[in-house]
């Protein structure tokens, strides 16, 4: 899950990381009333999961209470690369002396994890690491020893931070190993992490990625995860445990896994057609499962045929069929389905839907047939 | 010969008495794997289908000699049960559990690396491994697999496995080993660590491998496969129209940028030699073209 700037915020504030003190606000007077308690200047910023907020102008600067009202009641409501602007973040202006850049993430093919630390952050870090990679300093951190403070200190030192602010920084990226390390990110990342004319070190911004698979552990999340604005269709399907992302097509999927769902999409593409939809009801889903997927595709009225693509692993192909049937019961489902089913425990799931078999319920024995006779009854 | 496991390999299964380890722990007995026991701490002395039930790992191991452990128990202890596992003296360790975080991955891998370099992981969040008509270890169904090879299977996909497994065994063509390494971010095994071990292998005479998009882990083989390998590949990579920048379910598939695509994946693999398909099905025809002409 991603968080918003604001929350990335709140997040790092539970592991001492310095913030400047603002608000968030979801209407205009909210925003001016955040801006008054924050002080003048402050800085207006847009509240969005996609990079590039300033250059579309989802950042600004306000003198006074008037100003604030304005650039609130430009940006609220705004549209950045499809996202669509429900809150604002205000805080009290910086006077920043310098820029730098910081973030742990893991380091996949060296199974370790990874801190980046950089003078020259603020700009577009993705073109310093291409053209001048050497004005990266990176760490690779042992996940068992974790980051110590003299690691850290030699750190900062190849950095060639401003020697002044060494000793903070240093500290400031312990706890901020520590936010990706016991708060299960799977990235933190500051950018930019400032220093003030007055030689303070804080986050003047916040990128967080929380590792969805730690949720159990940690409660605190409930309330970021409120804040989820997805589209109602994948909303529906997160209920019921299916990982749905809407697509442009016409043909619906169905698989279990992801690798299968997406190989799907890739039959679907390679005989003519399109997928309306990415939805992979996981490992061992049941009856239940499989009914409510047919019932999210269902709501979607681009759907012209749906390709239900099952290899039963941990999954048990007789569960699929019952689930089938189940929602075949209990609602009209408009678009044809086309079943293909293999794997554990196939030969009961097959014979549990021959009876029900007709045009609008049709078996198909390999994955390329149904492909193309879903294409087919989608009209190509 | 097979990779990893054959029909000496003596495996107990971690959480037998639960739903899913039983299932799985039965059925793979019943495939003919060697489960010699189970671990359940608090069950010890009782029996899962005859089947007998320890406290520990340690006392599995004493009791049975076993060598192989198939872990089947919740995120929350999945890691724990590694460790365990690697304690008591096991070497190679299927873990199947979908859903573990990526830091308590990172952890549990660094800390056999370090303290355990002879134990394999493999997963987690893996279907397992099977040598056909000598031992499954894991959550494939025995019944799509073919005995006799020549070929070997490695995929990071978990239902993608079971669908190579089935297209070769469609055709009549066997598998020597099939190995699911799993898409989670920290696999204990990798592409490379089974391409190597099917190049060691006199039965394995082609290797059918399945990628998807995210990570460099396709990259990083196509590397090895053009410095190493001489037996033949075939490889699909599933993902070509995924949209980009999304995450699909899978920890391992994101893309980033133009790494990590499909494309990028399929034309490394090209151009280290392998033969690359765009579905499984034509990944399975273009195979039995390899096996014919051996």
């Amino acid at each position: 899950m991603d968080l918003f700037e604001y929350q990335g915020k709140q997040y790092f504030a539970r592991f001492g990381i310095p913030t400047s003190p603002g608000g968030v606000a979801e209407t205009v007077d909210e925003a001016v009333a955040a801006a008054q308690a924050a002080g003048f200047p402050c800085v207006i910023k847009a509240q969005v999961k996609v990079g590039g907020r300033g250059k579309a102008g989802g950042i600004k600067l306000a003198a006074t209470p008037e100003e604030a009202r304005a650039h609130a009641a430009a940006i609220l409501g705004m549209d950045i690369k499809g996202h669509v602007v429900r809150r604002v973040w205000v805080e009290r202006a910086s006077d920043i002396a310098a820029e730098y850049y910081a973030g742990f993430t893991l380091d996949r093919p060296n199974k370790v994890h990874l801190g980046m630390l950089s003078a020259q952050g603020g700009v577009e870090i993705e073109d310093v690491a291409a053209t001048n990679p050497d004005a990266i300093a990176r760490l690779s951190i042992d996940p068992v020893r974790g980051l110590d403070l003299e690691t850290a200190r030699r750190w900062v030192a190849e950095a060639e931070l401003d020697p002044a602010v060494r000793e903070a920084t240093a500290a400031l990226l312990c706890d901020l190993y520590r936010c990706y390390d016991e708060g299960d990110c799977d990235l933190a990342e500051i950018n930019p992490l400032i220093v003030t004319t007055d030689g303070r070190v804080h986050a003047l911004d916040a990128k967080v990625t929380l590792d969805d698979n730690a949720t159990f552990r940690h409660p605190e999340w409930a309330e970021f995860a409120a804040t989820e604005t997805e589209d109602p269709r994948e909303q529906l399907a997160k209920q019921k445990g299916l990982t749905y992302i809407g697509l442009d097509g016409t043909v619906g999927i169905i698989a279990n896994g992801a690798g299968l769902a997406m190989s799907t999409l890739d039959v679907v593409n390679q005989a003519g057609g399109s997928a309306a939809n990415f939805l992979d009801i996981g490992g061992g889903a049941n009856a239940d499962v499989m009914s409510a997927a047919l019932e999210v595709i269902n709501t979607d009225p681009k759907v012209r045929s749906i390709f239900v693509n099952i290899f039963g692993g941990i999954t048990r192909v007789d569960e699929v069929a019952k689930g089938v049937l189940a929602a075949l019961e209990r609602v009209k489902i408009a678009a044809p389905i086309v079943l293909r089913l293999d794997g554990t425990n196939a030969e009961a799931g097959r014979a549990l839907l021959e009876p029900h078999l007709s045009d609008r319920l049709i078996a198909s024995p390999t994955m390329l047939e149904a492909a193309e006779r879903a294409v087919a009854l989608a009209g190509g | 010969m097979a990779i990893f496991v054959d029909e000496s390999t003596r495996v107990i299964v971690q959480g037998l008495t639960g739903g899913q380890g039983r299932f799985h722990g039965v059925r793979n007995r019943d495939y003919g794997t060697k489960i010699v026991g189970g671990v359940t701490p608090g069950k010890g002395g009782e029996d899962v289908e005859g089947i007998p039930v320890f406290d520990t790992v340690k006392d599995a191991v004493a009791a049975t000699g076993a060598t192989a452990s198939f872990v089947c128990v919740p995120p929350r202890a999945a890691t724990a049960a590694i460790l365990e596992a690697a304690e008591a003296g096991i070497d190679f360790v299927v873990c199947i559990t979908e859903g573990i975080p990526a830091h308590d991955e990172a952890r549990c891998y660094n800390q056999l690396v370090e303290g355990f370099p002879a134990t394999r992981l493999l997963g987690p969040n893996c279907p397992g491994v099977i040598s056909p008509g000598r031992c499954n270890i894991g959550i494939t169904s025995g019944d799509i697999a073919l005995p006799g090879g020549p070929v070997g299977i490695v995929s990071r996909s978990g239902t993608l496995t079971y669908q190579a497994l089935h297209e070769l065994s469609a055709k009549g063509v066997g598998q020597t080993t099939c190995v699911g390494i799993g898409g989670d971010p920290v696999p204990g095994t990798n592409f490379i660590d089974c391409l190597a071990a099917f190049e060691a292998d006199p039965e394995t005479r082609a290797v059918m491998m399945i990628g998807e998009i995210g990570g460099s882990e396709e990259e990083r083989a196509a590397g090895w496969i053009r410095e190493h390998m001489t037996k033949p590949v075939v490889a699909y990579v599933a993902g070509v129209t995924a949209p980009p920048g999304r995450k699909m379910g899978h920890a391992g598939a994101i893309i980033s940028g133009s790494k990590g695509t499909a494309q990028a994946k399929m034309e490394a693999l090209a151009s280290a030699g392998v033969t690359v398909a765009r579905n499984p099905t034509e990944a399975g025809e273009r195979m039995v073209d390899v096996v014919r002409s051996l």
